[in-house]
C-alpha cells in the first residue's frame, strides 16, 4: 500500500492557523510530501518544533510530535535521537528560532553531524509576536523594531551551516514547491545533519512593513530575486547584487554523531 | 556481597543513576558538579547508555526532556548558574509530565560567586526558578551514602509522578569522601518506566503519535484555552500537593520531649547531628527534624511540632530560605530563628551549641 502526503498529517486539524498568503502551510505540505516519496512509517518519525510561526507546523504532523521551547528543538532532537537511533527526527524551525535565540545550538548540531533532517522556514522577521527584526532581516529592510529600516547585516544560513559542517545543505523559497519536496526528500534520506532553507513570504507582517502586500507578488519576488548556484557562480558581483543563490549547496560523506557514538558503545563493550 | 568502599558523593551520585536505571545523560562543565558527567562518561559506554558533553546547560535539559520521550531515563546535572539557565526547561518538563532527574551542587552566591564554595542558596531557586505555578519534587541529602539513596529515589518519585525531581546536593557533599558501602542489585526499589497509561503508548516510536506540547493541552496533548487550561494547571500541581504526606522524608530525633528544636537538611544536618547529641549530654531538651524532602512542603508536620516546642532553629547556609516556610509553618506558635552562615565555610556543631545555650539561657531568665 503507498501512503499519500495526507496520511503524514493530522488533516482533522486542518486548518491550520497561519495568516492568509502565509508560505508555512506550502512548506509543510511539501515536508509531507517527502515523507510519502520516501514512504516512511509515520510510527517511525519524530517531529519537533520551537516557538515562533514555525513551530505550529509540529501540530500538523501525524506523527510523534514535540513542539518545544523556543531555540531549542535542536537540542532535545539530540536527546531524542540519541536515545532513539532508529527514529527519523525532523525538525520545523524558524530563521529567529533556529538562528536566533538558538543560534548556539544549531550551529553545534551541524558541527556533530547529527543524523537530523532540519527544516528553516525563514520569513525573514519575527511573525508570531507581531513583526520584529530577525538575525535574517535584510539589511534597510524594515520591522516593528528596526522602523527606520535594519543596519544589522543578516545571517546566511545556508553558508553557516557548511561552516559549522553540516554535511547537506539546500536551500529554496516558497515560490519552488517541488524543489521543496526534493531537497527534504534527499535531506531526509541523508545520513548527517541536514539543513534545508526555505524562504517564505509573510504577508502579515514583513509584507506590510516593507509594501509588498500582496503574498503573489512576495512569491513572484522570490522568483525574480533568485538564481540557481550554478548561474550564480557564472555571474560577476555587480550581477551578484541583490540575488539570492539557490539549490543544492553540499551533500558529502562525513563520519555522522550517533553512529560514532555507538561504535564507541561498542569498543567499550568488548573492551 | 555488599563492600566497604572509599566513594565521594558525586560518584555516588553517578551510581545511583545507573542503579536506577538511567541511561542518558547530558551535561556542561560545572564546579562543583563535574564529577558526575566525567564518571557517566566512563562507565556510560559500558551499559550502552548515552553520556554526552553538549553545547550548554539549555541544550543539556533539553535532551534529557528529548531523550525521555524516547522512553529513556534520564539526568543532567551542574550548579547554580547551570541551574539557573536551566529553569525555562523544567518548567516545559513539569506542563509536559515529562520524567526527569536535575541535580544541583549548589555553590556560594549568584554568578561566579566564591569558587567553589559550599551552600544551600538554591532552595527557593530549585522550587520558584521557573516561570508559573508547576509542580516538582526536591530531595537533599547529607551522607555519601544518602546521595546514592536519593538519587535512585529522585529516579522513582519522577517516574511515579511524572515531574522532573531535583536533588539538592552542595560543594562540599559533592566532593567529601567517605568510607561506604553501598546498596547492590535489589536492595533498593527501583520503579520502572510505565511504557502506556489507559491503554495508550507514553513513549515516542510507539505508534502512538503523542503530542507534547508546554502549551496549556489536554489529555490529547493539543492546546487548549480558559476553563481547561486551569483544569490542566490544577491537576498537574495537585498531583503533588495531594500526594503530600506520601511524599513526606524525614527523620525524627528526640522530638517527644523536645523544648527546642532544630530543622535542618543536606549537609548542614552533620553540624547539627553532633551538636544536639552534645547538648543532650548536657541536659538541654532539645529535638532534631532532618529533613530529606524540601519541597513539597512538610507544613502539616512543622504546624505539629511548632505546637509543642518553644523555640525553633534553622541552620542552614544561606542567608534565610527555607526558614520562611518553616516560620509560616509554625504559624506563630513558636518562634523561629535562622542561623545562616555565607561566607563559604560549613556551619560548625560548636556554632550551634552556643547558639541553642545562649538561647536556653535566655528563655530561662525570661522565665524566671
Amino acid at each position: 500500500m503507498t501512503r499519500d502526503y495526507r496520511q503524514y498529517l493530522r488533516v482533522e486539524k486542518l486548518p491550520h492557523v497561519w495568516c492568509p498568503g502565509c508560505g508555512h502551510g506550502i512548506i509543510t505540505h511539501a515536508i509531507a510530501s517527502a515523507m510519502a516519496d520516501l514512504q516512511l512509517d509515520p510510527d517511525q518519525i519524530a517531529v519537533l518544533g520551537g516557538i515562533g510561526c514555525s513551530g505550529r507546523a509540529s501540530f500538523l504532523f501525524q506523527t510523534d510530535a514535540m513542539h518545544t521551547t523556543h531555540g531549542r528543538a535542536v537540542a532535545f532532537a539530540t536527546g531524542l535521537k540519541l536515545a532513539r537511533p532508529d527514529l527519523h527526527v525532523l525538525l520545523v524551525m524558524g530563521d529567529g528560532d533556529a538562528l536566533g535565540i538558538g543560534g548556539n545550538h544549531f550551529i553545534h548540531a551541524c558541527r556533530r553531524n547529527i543524523d537530523l533532517t532540519a527544516v528553516i522556514y525563514n520569513n525573514a522577521i519575527y511573525g508570531q509576536t507581531g513583526g520584529q527584526l530577525a538575525p535574517t532581516t535584510p539589511t534597510e529592510k524594515r520591522s516593528t523594531t528596526s522602523p527606520y529600516g535594519n543596519v544589522e547585516h543578516p545571517f546566511d544560513i545556508a553558508r553557516l551551516a557548511m561552516a559549522a559542517g553540516a554535511t547537506y545543505v539546500a536551500r529554496t523559497t516558497s515560490f519552488d514547491f517541488p524543489e521543496i519536496v526534493r531537497f527534504v526528500r534527499r535531506g531526509m534520506a541523508h545520513k548527517g545533519f541536514s539543513v534545508i532553507e526555505v524562504l517564505t513570504q509573510c504577508p502579515t507582517y514583513y509584507g506590510r512593513l516593507n509594501d509588498l502586500r500582496d503574498p503573489s507578488q512576495m512569491l513572484y519576488e522570490f522568483k525574480s530575486h533568485t538564481v540557481s548556484l550554478e548561474e550564480y557562480h557564472q555571474m560577476s558581483p555587480e550581477e551578484q547584487a541583490g540575488k539570492i543563490p539557490i539549490g543544492e549547496f553540499l551533500c558529502e560523506e562525513r563520519a555522522e554523531f550517533i553512529e560514532s557514538y555507538y561504535g564507541l558503545c561498542q569498543l567499550g563493550r568488548s573492551a | 556481597m555488599n563492600k566497604q568502599e572509599f566513594v565521594q558523593g558525586n560518584e555516588a551520585c553517578a551510581r545511583g543513576a545507573l542503579y536506577a536505571g538511567c541511561r542518558f545523560f547530558a551535561g556542561y562543565p560545572i564546579t562543583p558538579s563535574s564529577e558526575i558527567m566525567e564518571y557517566l562518561a566512563r562507565e556510560m559506554p559500558k551499559v550502552g547508555g548515552v553520556c554526552v558533553q553538549l553545547e550548554d546547560e539549555i541544550a543539556s535539559i533539553s535532551a534529557v526532556i528529548g531523550a525521555s520521550w524516547g522512553g529513556v531515563k534520564a539526568m543532567t546535572a551542574t550548579s547554580g548558574p547551570g541551574f539557573s539557565l536551566m529553569q525555562e526547561n523544567i518548567g516545559y518538563a513539569a506542563i509536559t509530565e515529562t520524567p526527569c532527574v536535575i541535580v544541583d551542587c549548589q555553590r556560594w552566591g549568584p554568578s561566579t560567586g566564591q569558587p567553589t564554595k559550599a551552600a544551600q542558596g538554591d532552595v527557593m531557586q530549585a522550587r520558584w526558578g521557573t516561570h508559573g505555578d508547576h509542580p516538582v519534587i526536591v530531595l537533599t541529602a547529607s551522607w555519601v551514602r544518602e546521595v546514592f539513596e536519593m538519587t535512585v529515589l529522585a529516579f522513582n518519585l519522577a517516574e511515579i509522578y511524572r515531574v522532573p525531581v531535583i536533588l539538592l546536593l552542595d560543594e562540599v557533599l559533592a566532593h567529601l569522601r567517605e568510607n561506604v558501602t553501598l546498596p547492590v542489585a535489589g536492595e533498593l526499589e527501583v520503579v520502572e518506566r510505565l511504557e502506556k497509561t489507559n491503554g495508550r503508548m507514553l513513549n515516542f516510536g510507539a505508534g502512538a503519535h503523542l503530542m507534547i506540547t508546554g502549551m496549556a493541552h489536554d489529555e490529547t496533548g493539543f492546546p487548549v484555552q480558559g476553563e481547561k487550561a486551569a483544569q490542566h494547571l490544577k491537576r498537574i500541581v495537585g498531583k503533588i500537593e495531594e500526594h503530600k504526606e506520601r511524599l513526606m522524608r524525614y527523620q525524627g530525633f528526640y522530638l517527644d520531649d523536645a523544648d527546642f528544636l532544630v530543622v535542618s537538611y543536606g549537609i548542614t544536618s552533620r553540624a547539627v547531628e553532633a551538636a544536639v547529641e552534645r547538648l543532650r549530654a548536657g541536659g538541654v531538651p532539645i529535638g532534631w527534624l532532618d529533613l530529606k524532602i524540601l519541597w513539597p512542603f512538610p507544613d502539616k508536620l512543622i504546624r505539629e511540632i511548632a505546637s509543642h516546642v518553644k523555640y525553633i532553629l534553622v541552620p542552614e547556609l544561606n542567608l534565610g530560605q527555607l526558614v520562611r516556610e518553616i516560620e509560616r509553618a509554625a504559624a506563630g506558635q513558636a518562634p523561629v530563628a535562622h542561623l545562616g552562615r555565607v561566607d563559604g565555610s560549613l556551619i560548625t556543631p560548636e556554632e550551634i551549641c552556643k547558639y541553642v545555650q545562649d538561647e536556653v539561657a535566655r528563655v530561662q531568665r525570661v522565665c524566671l
